[in-house]
């Protein structure tokens, strides 16, 4: 039981608990920042796993890029509001001593296991340089694919999220639709 | 690192039953997206286990194809959900019945 096996199980123990959290919120924006969690602890375990490249692309697409742009539309359609709860102490404390906790145990492990002499590196070394050379020798066509893919998923969301002219002068917080009726937002106006 | 490549798929596993059950339980149309995101989160953890399991770096290729299927996936989705929400005002998915017969 090396410490990184230790850090390991820590961190999918935190991956599991921030994912169980993120799926049974109300509220979006919340699920959203217990994902960001989930995806920070992911790319560790990636990175305990020998891909120290796709940990950095975890964080940076995943936690970064594709979170992001949850927010935003989530802040954009704006739905309707959620009760904001005053938290109690003990609930604005909590979080914090458990962050605190894991944070120390984690930085104990790694401080006073024996002077790190057996901390092999992981079994395969991803290095971006290994994983350059296979994606573009051996993977340049799938490459090529998802890149027409990404400009397919560019053009329809532009596609799809443009305002028509008409709709400038629409008033976002009037009264609901009925929703039961098929009615179009053309025909309210 | 000597972890049992067992515990690695039984993680993906989790994970994977956990967005599933997100997507199919939840109404709201961010959270379906969400347990989405989850299953294709799951999935990459699988395949980059199994690249360390065979020692071999075609898995960790399929990881960054799964996020990048991930990301077009996502802002097609969300471009979607905007469009729902204009036309029913509303990110329900029960409310998007607008199409039955």
């Amino acid at each position: 039981m090396t410490v990184l096996n230790i850090i390991f199980y820590i961190a999918a123990a935190i991956v599991i608990s921030a994912t169980g959290l993120a799926i049974t919120r109300q509220s979006a924006v919340h699920a959203v920042c217990y994902l960001v969690i989930s995806f920070m602890g992911t790319a560790v375990l990636f990175y305990l796993l020998g891909a120290p490249f796709l940990a950095a692309l975890e964080v940076i697409i995943y936690a970064g890029g594709i979170m992001v742009l949850f927010l935003f539309v989530i802040m954009m359609v704006k739905d309707q509001q959620s009760p904001v709860d005053k938290p109690s102490r003990i609930r604005k404390w909590l979080p914090a001593i458990i962050l605190t906790g894991i944070s120390a145990v984690m930085a104990g492990l790694l401080v006073f296991a024996d002077s790190g002499n057996r901390l092999h590196p992981p079994a395969v070394m991803g290095t971006p340089q290994e994983f350059g050379l296979i994606l573009f020798q051996e993977y340049w066509f799938p490459v090529e694919i998802v890149s027409l893919l990404l400009l397919a998923a560019l053009i329809g969301s532009l596609y799809l999220g443009r305002r028509e002219a008409r709709d400038e002068g629409l008033v976002i917080d009037s009264p609901l639709i009925p929703l039961d009726s098929p009615v179009s937002i053309e025909d309210t106006r | 690192m000597t972890i049992p490549f067992t515990h690695l798929l039984f993680l993906a596993i989790l994970l994977f039953a956990m967005g599933a059950a997100c997507a199919m339980t939840q109404k709201n149309l961010f959270m379906i997206l969400i347990g989405v995101e989850v299953m294709l989160n799951a999935a990459g953890i699988a395949f980059v286990a199994a690249a360390m399991r065979w020692q071999d770096m075609n898995g960790q290729v399929m990881a960054l194809f799964v996020m990048t299927v991930a990301a077009a996936e996502i802002a097609v989705a969300l471009a979607l959900i905007v469009c729902i929400q204009r036309r029913t005002r509303s990110t329900n998915a029960d409310h998007c019945s607008m199409l039955k017969g």
